[in-house]
């Protein structure tokens, strides 16, 4: 490498892009997206029903994920008929619209994790998109947001839910950076979403035993932070075995607590026991283990690792592999987009946007609905500062990615009757009080740092006091209840009470506002093909469609008429001009009617006047006509210097748009032309004026540049021009002839 | 008509009673009967993994929360003899739990062969 890179490669060094870290395959390290030479060969020996061989390990080398896996996890009625499919056959039944979901979940289940992961290691990423779109098991995708800050601020929480929920999540991760606060942070996250919406589950994210203890004690309704790894020295070194996960599975259900399982590429080497496996079949071994020990979901798909996945050939396919290897062995697929991959916005997206045009269960394990310093998970993938990029994607594609727009003024609705009911809680159940200044500040924050220093004793000792006295959900709805939160106290009992029915155990379940539930078993996904499988319903499409900053004509007409003016008025018809040293300045027809404002913000009375003085300065005598007859501002220009005792005239937009013409040229010609409205300055519009004038002297304009950005100005206002347009030709009468307009100066 | 834990019927539980403060933890509690047919819907969405898992839940329903979660710690790596995981089991079998036994069992014999006993 030489010492001095040209500036070409010295610019591209500084893109945000070579901030992240890219690394060379390493088998050794299990640097290695989809395939590494040590990864087994696929097999399976059944005897009499028992696996005694599998992926070229005999049974008494099993370690404890085999052992599990091939105990529980293999339908030996279909392996010898899976386990013979070639690898590219069983790929295309993944893809093939004709091959029904059923029929692929009914072979995938006598797989072994190897098999699993050479099949999908052969989707291209259209391909792994298809498995996607076909194989989740929800027909409706969803969503799911972290919910956090970096205080552990019960009001902020709950605010910042009740918003979560008002945008559309349906699951709401909360986490601690105080582990002992994690109660608070529960009572304060089940609050802020009841105030929102019926039906939002809520997990507090910590270590397993406690999770496990606020889950039986009704803190929360569902529960994720159950990881599993795909060696048995990673999950160890976890203080962890595949069965004590599996007993973990087995008591969050008898508590009614819906449970998922964590996995992810990358974990292993981040850990330094990647045996110099690939990425892709340790994770086929998680997955076969989430199957295998009975849960009914998995997240996955990076996690943790994503930016370790991110950093090899193939690696982000790899993670989109993963969630398809979860839906093909028939579970909830809550897929990554969680843990922050890049500091490149364009690689974030790339990474992403194949799941939202999919859909998924979820389509992020954990979208950052909080400021990137709140989330105490680590930045997300997607963040409070993208909500209204995505709410954009899934317009400008036309896909569910599980959000919706929330009207400015219910969010501010929602967040004050949530940090209002979170403290009222807390004051009724006496585990703290908070000051009317706090519940304003929580109210109006972007995030905690707006809050100023808040006692963290306060939430310690209520976190303490939840703990120790065995509250629970039910304590929570009767104090919403007492304090005069009726329908949040019976949305909070109605998660209670789902909790005994346990539909909601059930593979992929969500509720959805009416607390009806979404599953595997109520809402099957049948795609099969084009004009199959889920398609938003009206209600929905329009919420898709419906974002806040879409105008339409009617929203700029209201605009534009705050604008109106007495400045300009009709004198009369206009007649040809004598004078040599006459420039007539032509106006649009939506000038003086509909039409007051330009582009850039300066009204057409201020450009009118800069215009004058320009003529003034080069002793021209100047005339204003209405053109009523065309919108074409060439005709316009070119009709005011027909009219024009000099010849010269100036064509003026109602949105700015302006040129100097002259009687003598055709009308698609001008001398000078300012096509930049939206940044045209009021100095450029007095040039433009004095260059007429010189023009009708026959002196030397001065040259004006047309002003330059590169910036995306025509998706800004390209919006406004087709309205604006539209309200000119409104105004066109082809019968009128041209009026004299006065300007009072 | 779904019960919960208590014997109380889910439609019972409404506002009313929660203002009267009649309803307690067990009132809002999962009865294993329903998570027996929670794995029978299960086992029809091709899924007897997550119906076997469902019917150890329903057997540790029974199982107060403590005792749960002393359970899963004895199962994580290094805490409990052959011994201590044998007794875990017939305790298990006691309440009844066999399915449970059956795994504690299962993990018993898996640990012993690969190094995870205390």
């Amino acid at each position: 490498m030489s010492d001095h890179r040209v500036g070409r490669i010295r610019f591209m060094d500084q893109q945000r892009v070579n901030l992240d870290g890219f690394a060379h395959e390493d088998i050794g390290l299990g640097l290695v997206a989809l395939h590494s030479p040590h990864d087994p060969e696929p097999s399976l020996v059944v005897t009499d029903g028992i696996v005694v061989e599998m992926d070229g390990r005999a049974a008494g080398d099993f370690d404890s994920l085999d052992s599990l896996i091939a105990n529980h996890g293999i339908d030996v009625s279909v392996a010898e008929e899976a386990m013979a499919l070639a690898d590219v056959a069983l790929a295309r039944m993944f893809v093939d619209p004709a091959v029904p979901r059923d029929e692929v979940v009914r072979l995938v289940a006598g797989t072994t994790p190897a098999k699993l992961a050479q099949v999908v290691a052969l989707l291209r990423p259209p391909e792994l998109t298809m498995a996607m779109t076909k194989l989740r098991a929800r027909r409706t995708p969803s969503n799911q947001a972290h919910v956090t800050n970096l205080l552990d601020d019960p009001l902020l929480l709950a605010a910042d839910a009740a918003t979560a929920a008002a945008y559309g999540f349906r699951e709401l991760e909360t986490t601690v950076p105080v582990l002992a606060d994690a109660p608070s942070n529960a009572v304060a996250v089940t609050v802020g979403a009841a105030v929102a919406s019926a039906g939002i589950l809520v997990q507090c994210s910590v270590e397993e035993a406690m999770e496990l203890e606020m889950g039986m004690r009704g803190l929360v309704s569902y529960a994720e932070t159950v990881s599993l790894y795909g060696t048995e020295s990673v999950f160890v070194d976890g203080d962890d075995t595949p069965y004590s996960k599996a007993l973990l599975a087995a008591g969050y259900a008898s508590r009614g607590v819906k449970m998922r399982v964590t996995s992810g590429a990358g974990a292993e080497v981040l850990m330094g026991g990647a045996e110099s496996c690939s990425m892709l079949y340790l994770e086929s071994r998680c997955v076969s283990l989430a199957r295998a020990m009975g849960s009914q979901g998995v997240q996955n798909g990076g996690i943790d690792g994503a930016s370790v996945a991110g950093a090899v050939p193939r690696g982000v396919r790899a993670m989109m592999a993963e969630n398809v290897m979860v839906m093909a062995r028939n579970l909830e697929a809550c897929t990554g987009n969680d843990a922050l991959m890049s500091e490149s916005d364009v690689r974030r997206t790339s990474r992403t946007l194949p799941m939202l045009l999919a859909g998924t269960d979820f389509v992020c394990s954990g979208f950052g609905s909080v400021q990137r310093y709140d989330n105490m998970f680590g930045p997300s993938q997607w963040n409070a500062e993208d909500i209204d990029d995505w709410l954009a994607m899934q317009r400008d594609w036309g896909v569910d990615g599980g959000l919706r727009t929330a009207d400015p003024d219910e969010v501010g609705r929602l967040r004050r009757r949530a940090a209002e009911a979170c403290r009222d809680v807390y004051r009724w159940l006496g585990l703290a009080d908070f000051t009317d200044e706090h519940v304003e500040l929580a109210i109006d924050a972007t995030g905690s740092k707006d809050l100023g220093n808040p006692d963290p004793m306060v939430v310690l000792g209520a976190a303490q006091a939840i703990r120790s006295s065995g509250l629970g959900s039910l304590q929570v709805a009767r104090a919403l209840q007492e304090c005069g939160y009726d329908v949040e106290a019976g949305r909070v009992l109605a998660m209670l009470t789902a909790r005994v029915h346990g539909d909601h155990l059930q593979t992929a379940a969500i509720f959805d506002e009416q607390m009806r539930v979404m599953s595997l078993v109520t809402d099957p996904n049948d795609y099969a093909g084009p004009g199959t499988g889920y398609e938003p319903d009206a209600r929905r499409q329009a919420e898709i469609d419906g974002i806040r900053q879409a105008r339409g004509v009617e929203d700029l007409r209201v605009d534009q008429a705050q604008w109106r003016t007495d400045d300009l008025k009709v004198v009369g018809p206009a007649a040809q001009g004598s004078d040599p040293r006459e420039v007539v300045i032509g106006l649009s027809p939506g000038v003086g009617r509909s039409v007051w404002r330009t582009l850039s913000g300066l009204p057409v009375i201020d450009v009118l006047r800069e215009l004058l003085a320009g003529l003034e300065e080069e002793g021209a005598t100047a005339r204003v006509v209405r053109v009523n007859s065309t919108l074409d501002l060439g005709l316009v220009g070119l009709t005011a210097a027909r009219l024009s005792g000099s010849g010269i005239g100036i064509g003026l937009q109602g949105k700015g748009t302006a040129l100097i013409h002259r009687r003598d040229l055709p009308p698609l010609a001008n001398l000078e032309l300012y096509s930049m409205a939206p940044i045209v300055t009021a100095t450029l519009y007095r040039l433009l004026g004095s260059n007429a004038g010189r023009h009708a002297k026959g002196a030397t304009p001065v040259p004006a540049r047309n002003p330059y950005t590169d910036e995306a100005i025509e998706a800004r206002y390209h919006t406004s021009v087709i309205s604006l347009v539209a309200l000119e030709r409104a105004c066109v009468d082809r019968a009128m002839g041209v009026e004299d307009i006065e300007v009072r100066r | 008509m779904t019960r919960a834990f208590s014997g109380r019927d889910a439609d019972e539980l409404t506002l009313d009673r929660l203002a009267r403060e009649e309803l307690g933890t067990d009132d809002v509690r999962i009865h294993p009967e329903t998570l027996e047919l929670q794995a029978q819907v299960a086992e029809r969405h091709a899924n007897p993994q997550l119906a076997a898992n469902f019917r150890r839940a329903a057997e540790l329903a029974m199982v107060p929360e403590d005792e749960v979660m002393a359970m899963y710690e004895a199962l994580r790596p290094h805490r409990s003899s052959a011994a201590e995981l044998a007794a875990l089991a017939a305790t298990l079998d006691g309440y009844p739990a066999p399915l449970c036994a059956a795994l504690v069992r299962e993990a018993a014999e898996v640990y012993a062969r690969r190094s995870l006993l205390r």
